[in-house]
């Protein structure tokens, strides 16, 4: 078992679309376009807002805390020599229809489960700030049923 | 919806066909194929030169190595086909979605006879590697040399490690322990039933004996889904022809009639964003189903549903309407109720867990032979009327209806 998610990790193309995204780790906090109009966030990034079809869409920081919706030990070696690493989808503190598929690092297997909250790292490579999530330290788990 | 709207029903599959399936047959895609449609239009009756139209899911190249099965123009002119009418592509309401569209084509006049056909290879094409990741949904490019970038829906997915479906749907899985309080002693049964049926068709993968034990000590592969949970990739062609109504009286074979398709997808596109990671597209595609058709759930005889992850299984037992929804674990508890015996026989041939990824026609071409009554030992006793079929999982999804006699 690994705490810090796969040993190798194949990155994104960054493009005029997701720029924003992939490097908004470098200072250490996570964007989302958000509509000017209606407020929602939007994921992935869109060309104009998806719910009221505003063209009012920028990036805006978000607070990095989220709840994990749900959670997969990766146990299969698709890469050599892989220690198994915990895969997550988070769903962001902001709005409960913005998931994130992610790493979650620095805890066990055993210690996973569904409704805990977690806050956003960064795993940086190459031109890419990667979001990853930890758990937060003392953060109850809450009931996420209906997140 | 009136009848005479649902132009599904202008449709029948006449003729059945499938090549040899088997694990690394190193024979081409083409090969595979030709034979199954050699079966299939001479089952219909018909020759080469009665086929009009021709469809495929997906062709032309999509996904990894061997997923994609020969392009429709490969296929035409191997058989030197004159087409009033062709398509192909993977976008739409799952695999079946190239037989839906043919349903179509016959409906508007565009042809009277289809050969539709999926061919995978992707047991020669994984060769002596281990199943593929990075499956299936296209968006990597290369750049010098170094390491493949990725696009699209990959970009959010695959930096995470999270590089196959398993992942994914092991998610869904995880959610619906939670939810519903699902067991893997109830996943189990998808797995065993498989087997069982599996046991009694002679060209399955795999046939031997599986137990509970054996499921249970299997080794992970992304948790809580394990070896037996996943498909197994297999080299075969299913082949089937989509003919007029008008022709069902002269086809040699008791055809089976389309009653009814299910195309709708209303939640967004995605495997992770899809409001209700515990229905997914399944949801949509089986309630525009029902809608329209006098038929509901209780009237299927015969279940014939995606286990490409037996996960997948049991979404579509809940929004297809034998359970309640959560209610799948307990309907499938202790296997009684799925067997060939049961009060809804499924996945008879033994499915792609264990007769091999057909990737969704399979199950198609299986629904077929249980209405003709030509299943052999595995033949659903009381001569079974109406089939399901269902393919696809996560934000894939497309389910058919059909009947042995005219609706």
């Amino acid at each position: 078992m690994t705490a810090s998610g796969p040993p190798f990790r194949l990155l994104p193309r960054v493009d005029d679309s997701n720029r924003f995204y992939w490097t908004s780790g470098a200072d250490g906090h996570l964007r989302f376009q958000r509509c000017g109009d209606c407020r929602h966030y939007v994921h992935p990034p869109a060309p104009r807002c998806p719910y009221c079809l505003a063209d009012a869409l920028a990036p805006e920081a978000v607070s990095g805390r989220g709840v994990v919706h749900s959670y997969t030990v990766n146990m299969q070696q698709w890469f050599p020599d892989a220690e198994p690493y915990i895969i997550g989808l988070v769903t962001i503190a902001e709005q409960d229809d913005v998931r994130l598929t992610t790493n979650i690092i620095d805890t066990e297997a055993d210690d996973m489960a569904i409704g805990m909250e977690v806050e956003v790292d960064f795993v940086e490579a190459e031109d890419v700030w990667l979001p990853v999530f930890r758990p937060v330290a003392g953060a109850a788990v809450t009931n996420a049923a209906a997140s | 919806m009136r009848a005479d709207q649902l132009l599904e029903r202008k449709a029948v599959i006449s003729g059945i066909g499938q090549s040899a399936v088997g694990r690394r047959l190193n024979r081409s895609d083409l090969d595979l194929t030709v034979e199954a449609a050699l079966v299939a239009i001479a089952d219909a009756g018909l020759t080469r030169d009665d086929i009009d139209g021709l469809s495929t899911y997906p062709g032309m190249g999509m996904g990894p190595g061997g997923f994609a099965g020969p392009a429709g123009p490969d296929v035409q002119d191997a058989l030197r086909l004159k087409l009033n009418w062709h398509d192909g592509g993977g976008e739409g309401p799952g695999q079946i979605r190239a037989v839906m569209a043919a349903c179509l084509a016959v409906a508007a006049g565009l042809a009277r006879h289809v050969l539709v056909y999926r061919t995978v290879t992707e047991s020669t094409a994984q060769g002596k590697g281990g199943r593929q990741a990075l499956g299936g949904m296209g968006g990597m490019t290369g750049s010098g040399g170094g390491p493949p970038r990725m696009m699209g829906f990959m970009q959010w997915t695959i930096p995470f490690g999270a590089v196959s479906a398993t992942n994914w749907l092991a998610q869904v899985a995880r959610r619906r322990m939670y939810e519903f309080g699902l067991t893997r002693e109830q996943l189990a049964q998808i797995a065993l039933n498989g087997r069982r049926n599996a046991m009694l068709n002679p060209i399955a993968i795999f046939r031997e004996p599986l137990t509970m034990e054996d499921y249970l000590a299997a080794r992970m592969i992304s948790t809580p889904l394990c070896l037996y949970d996943c498909d197994i990739p297999c080299d075969g062609s299913t082949a089937v022809i989509v003919s007029h109504v008008d022709y069902a009286p002269d086809a040699p074979r008791s055809v089976a009639h389309v009653n009814a398709i299910g195309t709708a997808i209303r939640g967004r596109p995605s495997w992770d964003q899809f409001d209700d990671m515990t229905t997914m597209a399944a949801r949509d595609a089986a309630a525009s189903m029902w809608k329209r058709t006098e038929l509901t759930p209780a009237d299927v005889d015969v279940a014939e549903l995606y286990d490409g992850f037996s996960i997948l299984t049991m979404t579509w037992l809940e929004e297809l309407g034998f359970c309640g929804k959560g209610e799948s674990g307990p309907f499938v508890e202790g296997g009684e109720r799925i067997a060939l015996g049961g009060e809804l026989p499924l996945n008879t041939s033994g499915g792609q867990l264990s007769a091999g990824r057909l990737h969704g026609f399979g199950f198609l071409h299986e629904a077929c032979l249980q209405l003709r009554g030509e299943g052999g030992a595995r033949q659903v006793a009381g001569n079974p009327e109406v089939a399901v079929v269902a393919n696809g999982g996560g934000p894939i999804a497309g389910t058919m209806l059909l009947t042995r006699g005219p609706a």
